[in-house]
């Protein structure tokens, strides 16, 4: 089909689902214009970031994929201090989401992967969250997301794709179908992503915040250079020079961080790549629990509520003797025993 | 003749079916041990990738989640959901799986809700996750389900992944990749394909122990038949061998 009698017939279709986000480049612009890009020690505690940089209302993002990589002591911490009405972009969370639910803190989300736990099974309260229209949903895709976010750290306010045309998926999103100038393609316009706060878990990163990750990034390069106020939680802080050697491998650099925690096991009870595996009998009892809601309620008070940071949560749940497990399940050693 | 079960058959069809040196993108479960039963078989030169960014890993024992270490075991690159992605929408990735609650005559998917308030649904599903775009952007779909005629529907409740639409050329015109879409359908009962003209679905093979009627009673839409229906192999001592020893040990995914 050439690119005239493509043009002349098409019709451009629209998704009738909100937009929670401004995708205006020029107000993000206004925004990074005033950040911070100063090489100036960041390191920042759990509690202090949950209270500063997350407002009620805001529209968040968390790192990794699924139980894979994530910033559980953030995550905890924005349940503790109660946040409310946040939106959230759902693209392969699982527990992390299954903790927010659980804290009644999301009223908006963007939604391509939120009520399953993968192979593990579904989550009751997700998805219960969902079917009571609670949650405010606007149907995309783990692409799509991703590609909302690349848009935002371009700097620009869409990005095209042949994902999303001709389906429900796409009538119940956001995007907006365009031609494209050059060839007369159609394409789905993704609006970009640019969220208020994003907390991402890494291997290693220094007082400044840039940061190495092992193992996939999922979209997590993205997901810093688009959100406005960024924190990581680094299972261990390293010495500058150790980037400056290998300056290639730095994936985050310090001026798109905003705040630096030491969070070491901070993944727990998910996988952290190279370190340590997921804890599926926890990640398992969860999902049983959250079949009785008041068995739940118990369980998510004695977990959340009940302690005091990330470290009494990890000792609750096995502390060091626990890691030393997964990390032996983690690297496929056979330790003997259970 | 060795006894087999239905789901051990559905993955030794799809494994015969991933060609050497091809790529495909998998997720967890049974794609996953029919991309390993297909390198440890036929196709040792099978590239595997993962959507959070595992490529052409190792893979020692079954992943429980898409982006987890298992996925970049012994890998050749740890990359990122986009470029696994971009990698689809270029034209790299030859096969991706699909699953879903529903399907119907042209192979779109339902992966998303039962009920027709999209806002409080009867019953919610994971929902896309990669599936559309992966239904969008490699060459060829493929999907290993049980077949019943609820799953097997007229209408969808939801069209969460494109197959093709609603037949000839709508998923072209939708701008999606012209000569792409849903490949195979793998049930316990039959191989489906799709017809070239209407891009309905069509039997190409029947499984032992079922005949059409079976097929067409288990289907909730009118089935198009080749001219020339095969008969499936069932699984061989060798690939039952394989799949229980090797790629699946622990039955996770074919049952103990």
């Amino acid at each position: 089909m050439t690119t005239s009698d493509k043009s002349s017939s098409m019709e451009l279709k629209s998704g009738k689902n909100e937009l929670f986000t401004d995708p205006n480049p020029d107000n993000a612009r206004d925004f990074f214009k005033n950040k911070s890009r100063s090489l100036k020690s960041k390191l920042s505690t759990v509690e202090n970031v949950v209270k500063t940089m997350v407002n009620d209302g805001d529209y968040i993002s968390i790192g990794g994929f699924g139980a894979n990589r994530i910033p559980t002591a953030i995550i905890h911490e924005i349940v503790r201090q109660k946040k409310k009405n946040l939106g959230f972009a759902g693209h392969t969370s699982t527990h992390d989401f299954q903790v927010l639910v659980g804290g009644e803190c999301i009223s908006k989300c963007d939604i391509a992967y939120i009520v399953g736990l993968e192979a593990r099974g579904l989550s009751a309260n997700a998805r219960k969250a969902v079917q009571s229209g609670k949650i405010q949903i606007t149907e995309w895709t783990n692409a799509v997301l991703s590609w909302r976010l690349k848009a935002a750290a371009m700097g620009i306010s869409f990005m095209p794709a042949r994902s999303m045309l001709g389906t429900d998926t796409f009538k119940y999103s956001a995007a907006k179908e365009i031609e494209c100038p050059f060839t007369g393609q159609k394409y789905a316009a993704l609006p970009a992503l640019y969220p208020d706060f994003a907390a991402i878990h890494v291997h290693e990163a220094d007082i400044y915040g840039n940061c190495r990750i092992y193992g996939a990034s999922v979209s997590d390069e993205d997901l810093a250079k688009a959100s406005k106020r960024v924190v990581i939680t680094a299972e261990r802080i390293v010495p500058t020079e150790s980037f400056r050697q290998a300056p290639s491998s730095t994936i985050i650099p310090f001026w798109c961080v905003d705040a630096v925690i030491e969070v070491p096991f901070g993944s727990y009870p998910g996988n952290m790549p190279f370190r340590y595996y997921s804890d599926e009998e926890y990640l398992m009892s969860w999902l049983k629990k959250e079949k009785n809601p008041e068995e739940f309620a118990e369980f998510f008070k004695q977990q959340i509520y009940d302690t005091k940071n990330f470290y009494e949560y990890l000792e609750l749940n096995g502390g060091i003797e626990k890691i030393t497990k997964l990390r032996a399940i983690e690297n496929l050693i056979d330790m003997g025993e259970k | 003749m060795t006894d087999y079960k239905p789901m051990e058959l559905m993955i030794c069809v799809a494994a015969r079916i991933l060609e050497d040196n091809a790529i495909v993108v998998v997720g967890t479960g049974a794609p996953c041990a029919a991309a390993m039963l297909s390198q440890k078989t036929i196709s040792p030169n099978l590239t595997i990738m993962f959507e959070a960014g595992g490529v052409a890993p190792v893979l020692r024992t079954m992943p429980i989640s898409v982006g987890d270490s298992r996925t970049t075991h012994r890998a050749i690159m740890t990359s990122s959901m986009p470029d696994i992605m971009e990698s689809c929408q270029r034209g790299m990735v030859d096969y991706c799986f699909l699953g879903g609650a529903q399907i119907d005559m042209y192979g779109n998917i339902n992966s998303t809700m039962i009920g027709n308030n999209h806002a409080m649904p009867k019953t919610r599903f994971p929902g896309s996750g990669g599936a559309n775009d992966l239904a969008s952007l490699c060459h060829k779909t493929l999907m290993m389900t049980p077949q019943d005629s609820r799953r097997f529907t007229e209408k969808l409740d939801f069209l969460t992944s494109p197959g093709y639409l609603t037949g000839g050329k709508s998923r072209e015109e939708a701008g999606l990749p012209k000569d792409s879409g849903p490949y195979r359908i793998i049930t316990n009962m039959a191989i489906m394909g799709f017809d070239e003209e209407s891009k309905r679905m069509k039997v190409l093979s029947i499984n032992p122990g079922y005949d059409r009627k079976d097929i067409q009673e288990n289907c909730g839409f009118e089935l198009l038949w080749a001219d020339k229906i095969t008969d499936t192999a069932p699984p061989t001592e060798k690939e039952l061998d394989i799949l229980r020893n090797v790629v699946d040990p622990n039955g996770y995914i074919i049952g103990r």
